[in-house]
């Protein structure tokens, strides 16, 4: 039931949906308005549970695409066989009510334990790059100096989330696109899934302390993090959210 | 659906134990492995929530819900805490 939070308790409450902005055909990013909301870190994510009318319950976990500070947003893509995301992409109207809870997680955040100085290295497949806008937004906030470089693994140029918003990131930060099914005439990025080459390429080498970040369906996760603790990043410095084996790149 | 991990059920486990529990560290009874809660295997759809190692894959937790009420397996961690354990 939905109530007023209780602070240190987490309690569902009713959100308003505001603002609705397409991100690419299947992904659309959700403003909420929310009463209470104790404010969140970057990295964080929220729960929302829809009820339907004979009383069935479905609860989902999504990731937080905005700032600390800033309208508390979540980007949803659009699953077909989904229970949740359907209704969110597509049926979702501008002052809607649904019901979620937040913020939720302590391990997935950036700075990491006030660690806001070791090189980030960000590693997205799909949608795994929702929790990286709150991150790189949040970096430019504080106008941290460590220099922070996303590698994002998408299907196709048309798939690739914050588009507009990515390439138009500097200060410091690099962007590095790989799509793995289908290449515009001319692309001159890299192709195909992030593998041990790629990371190689891309990492920043462990000798400067980074520290990663890997979003992404399960096998994509499993995949960059053990070629990052293959190119000698301590385990305890790759942080890894995996999001199942649906909507990947 | 995929196994996912621990980060997933940072809703669940705060609404078990009241605080924010994915960052917190939990040691395997079975193998001795330590880690922190987010970094577990997490099983959604499995009859409740299971969680385990990512080691050894022993379960650590088991999480069912009925009539509102968490009935809550923790059999499977020797320790679970803010620090290291």
């Amino acid at each position: 039931m939905a109530g007023t939070a209780v602070r240190g308790r987490l309690t569902w409450q009713v959100a308003t949906a505001g603002s609705l902005t397409d991100e690419t055909v299947a992904v659309r990013t959700i403003e909420l308005g929310v009463a209470d909301w104790a404010g969140h870190s970057a990295g964080q994510h929220l729960d929302v549970r829809l009820t339907a009318d004979d009383g069935y319950v479905a609860e989902r976990s999504y990731s937080l695409a905005s700032a600390p500070g800033e309208p508390v947003a979540i980007t949803v893509e659009r699953l077909e066989d989904g229970e949740v995301s359907p209704y969110l992409t597509e049926d979702l109207r501008p002052g809607d009510e649904i019901e979620i809870r937040g913020p939720i997680g302590g391990y997935f955040v950036w700075p990491w334990q006030d660690d806001a100085t070791s090189p980030l290295l960000l590693v997205a497949g799909g949608s795994g790059v929702v929790p990286f806008r709150s991150i790189l937004r949040h970096r430019a906030e504080l106008g941290a100096k460590t220099p922070a470089r996303l590698l994002y693994s998408a299907k196709s140029l048309p798939d690739v989330i914050y588009r507009a918003e990515l390439d138009a990131m500097h200060d410091g930060v690099e962007v590095i696109y790989t799509l793995t099914r289908q290449q515009p005439p001319g692309w001159t990025g890299h192709s195909g899934r992030v593998n041990e080459a790629l990371l190689r390429e891309v990492a920043w080498a462990s000798g400067q302390q980074p520290i990663a970040y890997v979003c992404g369906p399960t096998a994509f996760v499993e995949s960059v993090a053990s070629g990052l603790v293959g190119l000698g990043y301590p385990p305890s410095r790759v942080k890894t959210e995996r999001f199942g084996g649906v909507g990947g790149p | 659906m995929d196994a996912l991990d621990g980060n997933a059920i940072g809703g669940l486990l705060h609404e078990v134990f009241g605080t924010e529990m994915t960052a917190a560290t939990g040691r395997c009874a079975n193998c001795g492995f330590i880690a922190p809660v987010a970094e577990s295997v997490v099983y959604l759809d499995a009859p409740g929530t299971v969680v385990r190692c990512r080691k050894c894959v022993g379960v650590l937790m088991v999480v069912v819900r009925r009539s509102g009420m968490n009935c809550v397996d923790l059999s499977g961690l020797a320790a679970l805490g803010a620090t290291a354990v």
